[in-house]
């Protein structure tokens, strides 16, 4: 058994718009957290990272960041992609709207 | 005000064309992003949180009507109809698209403007004195030796990669408005025997290290800045540490090696700069002086400007706070509040921009200032004139009464837009000045400093606040630390860690305690806040923010 993964995300930013991504299983990138695929695997998190990561021409900036699963898909764990996938808190702009 | 000549006006359109190339080129993909990235921020255009941010360029902070119409041409076009206000006078654009940059770029180029050097290891967008050409105690106008510095580190090739980013502040007068101290190297205008000069500091900086300028030259003369400049800026290039990102800033360099031999090393390359000086630069110079020779001050009759300030108590009210002294008789500097309660500090809509043009325009000798406090100032209104400017900016909500009040908070835009940011800072001072409207108490207050910043690079300058806030990730949770007793003056202190930080919903109340326990500590209405901190120092201000802390002490 391999020791404790924390679950997690593929993410960056989409090269065109800037706004941020998420890896979904059918190798897509979505706007929208719940969309993406959640691993619990390190060693599949490795490939899913590097499939990510070669898509240099549609996102950038990709990294794997912790999450968690909930009752609509993944969900944040710490507040900086909480944030990220919400928009900022001072205008109704970003993901908070255009979803 | 400056005119870009044909050479500035071909240089920075030949930018805008290259950079259009590269962009089509990361999109058509022969550009990687390592390979574009630099390209992108030598041009100011960052990726944040939740998209590309552009940083443009407002050299010394000086804008002029049609240049403020376009800014707001393209937030609206291009943007959300925003541009945000920031603490080294440049505007920044939240939500560009990566196709469209080059377009706002040549919109810039259209009215003297470019975002070029406003990121990289570069000599960065030379600030100055807000209050510059107006200000009543000013010695000389600081903007046409920060024209020239500008001109002279655009794309100079010796200083485009430099070890870290450098930063450089210019003031006229000797009451210090534009934080030299805390700059990389900062100029201060003064006059020894009739000849004006500059007091260089150099060294200066807030982040993770602040450390407070040192004089590197008690006077030099005005016609040696460039080749003096040049001197500094070179020996640093050569001895600033490439090793190691958090000790690459020239505050490093001049610590780690001593004021004494980094000043030897500047005095001997000057030496050779000063000799590859032609002169031509103090031609320059003239040139640029002759535009920005003071604008023809009327000489007219107050009107009915005392009549309204007794009839209107929030004219008046505003008048008390948003004013300051200019140098020419019957007029005053109006310092417009970009800080509503409540409001985004630095936040500036579309629509306010038209408005502040035509103002400017009207009644402002058509200049207006942008302060690195993150507000704007029309820098020349005939007090006659006051009652209408004020009514028109209560019209578009600019009209805010709180110039340097408590609620006049300078904040980085943190976590809710910086990619680098460990917490929110917009929240925090929106909460801040809320709270301290609705107890009705800031004019009671008086002059206050609050500065917050979203992470330890400190673009909210919270170092140098009467009250600095600094938001941190501590165990996943936002943390915010006090410091106290900061100044930002020509007496530039660094403020003090008070103690243990606070939790996002903790620090409002905090900063409640903080102030209250002042109203209970001065000695009397007139001793300012950081007055009383300098008398009575820190314990007492401990004792109030940590009461709790205190009981366990006692017991």
């Amino acid at each position: 058994m391999a020791r404790n993964f924390t679950p997690k995300v593929v993410t960056g930013n989409a090269l065109l718009e800037g706004d941020a991504v998420w890896l979904t299983e059918a190798d897509t990138w979505t706007r929208d957290m719940h969309q993406a695929e959640l691993i619990d695997d390190e060693a599949h998190a490795d490939i899913r990272l590097l499939f990510g990561a070669a898509q240099r021409n549609t996102v950038v900036g990709v990294y794997l960041v912790d999450a968690k699963p909930g009752p609509h898909g993944p969900e944040p764990v710490h507040f900086r992609e909480e944030f990220r996938s919400r928009g900022p808190s001072n205008y109704a702009h970003g993901k908070q709207v255009e979803l | 005000m400056y005119v870009y000549n044909d050479f500035d006006d071909a240089f920075v359109r030949e930018r805008v064309a290259q950079f259009r190339a590269q962009v089509d080129r990361r999109i058509d993909g022969s550009l990687t992003e390592d390979e574009f990235r630099p390209l992108r921020l030598m041009n100011g255009l960052y990726l944040q949180l939740h998209a590309y941010m552009l940083r443009v360029a407002i050299p010394y902070g000086t804008l002029n009507p049609s240049q403020m119409r376009q800014l707001a041409m393209i937030a609206d076009r291009w943007d959300k109809g925003y541009g945000h206000w920031t603490t080294r006078q440049n505007i920044q654009y939240n939500w560009p698209k990566l196709a469209d940059v080059p377009d706002m770029l040549a919109a810039l180029a259209d009215v003297g403007m470019h975002a070029i050097q406003t990121s990289g290891n570069t000599i960065r967008n030379v600030t100055a004195d807000h209050f510059a050409g107006a200000a009543a105690d000013e010695i000389e106008d600081p903007r046409p030796v920060a024209e020239l510095l500008r001109q002279w580190s655009t794309d100079h090739p010796e200083f485009q990669f430099l070890p870290r980013k450098f930063k450089i502040a210019v003031t006229g007068s000797p009451n210090d408005r534009a934080v030299p101290k805390a700059h990389d190297i900062g100029l201060r205008m003064i006059t020894r025997a009739g000849e004006h000069g500059f007091e260089v500091i150099v060294g200066g900086g807030l982040g993770r290290t602040p450390m407070i300028g040192k004089v590197i030259r008690d006077f030099l003369p005005k016609a040696d800045l460039l080749p003096y400049c040049e001197a500094i800026v070179s020996v640093y290039n050569v001895l600033g540490r490439r090793d190691n990102k958090y000790k690459a800033r020239i505050k490093i360099t001049v610590f780690e090696n001593g004021l004494d031999t980094f000043r030897d090393l500047v005095e001997a390359k000057f030496l050779d700069t000063r000799a590859g000086f032609t002169g031509v630069d103090q031609e320059i110079l003239v040139g640029i002086e002759a535009q920005f020779a003071p604008p023809p001050f009327r000489a007219a009759s107050p009107g009915g400007y005392e009549a309204a300030r007794l009839a209107n108590p929030a004219f008046r009210s505003w008048t008390d706070t948003n004013l300051s002294a200019h140098k020419a008789p019957g007029y005053a500097i109006v310092s417009v509040s970009i800080k509503k309660h409540g409001a985004t500090p630095g936040d500036c809509s579309s629509v306010q921009m038209r408005v502040l043009a035509d103002l400017a325009e009207t009644y402002g000798h058509s200049e207006l200032i942008i302060s690195h406090e993150q507000n704007v100032i029309l820098p020349h209104v005939h007090i006659s004139d006051l009652l209408a400017v004020y009514q028109t900016l209560r019209s578009v909500d600019l009209a805010t009464a709180n110039i340097g009040l408590i609620s006049d908070i300078i904040a980085c835009p943190g976590m809710d837009y910086c990619a680098l940011a460990t917490a929110r800072s917009i929240p925090i001072a929106q909460e801040i000045a809320i709270r301290f409207d609705e107890l009705k108490l800031e004019h009671e207050v008086g002059p206050l400093k609050i500065k917050i910043s979203g992470c330890i690079n400190a673009c909210g300058h919270h170092h140098v606040g009467h009250i600095g806030i600094l938001g941190l990730d501590r165990a996943g949770v936002e943390n915010y630390q006090i410091t106290l007793g900061g100044d930002h003056t020509e007496t530039a202190v660094i403020g003090e860690r008070a103690g243990p930080g606070f939790s996002a919903v903790e620090i409002v109340p905090a900063i409640e305690r903080l102030v209250l326990g002042y109203l209970d500590l001065r000695l009397h209405a007139e001793e300012t806040f950081i007055d009383t901190f300098r008398r009575i120092g820190m314990d007492p201000f401990k004792a109030v923010l940590y009461p709790a802390l205190e009981k366990s002490d006692a017991a």
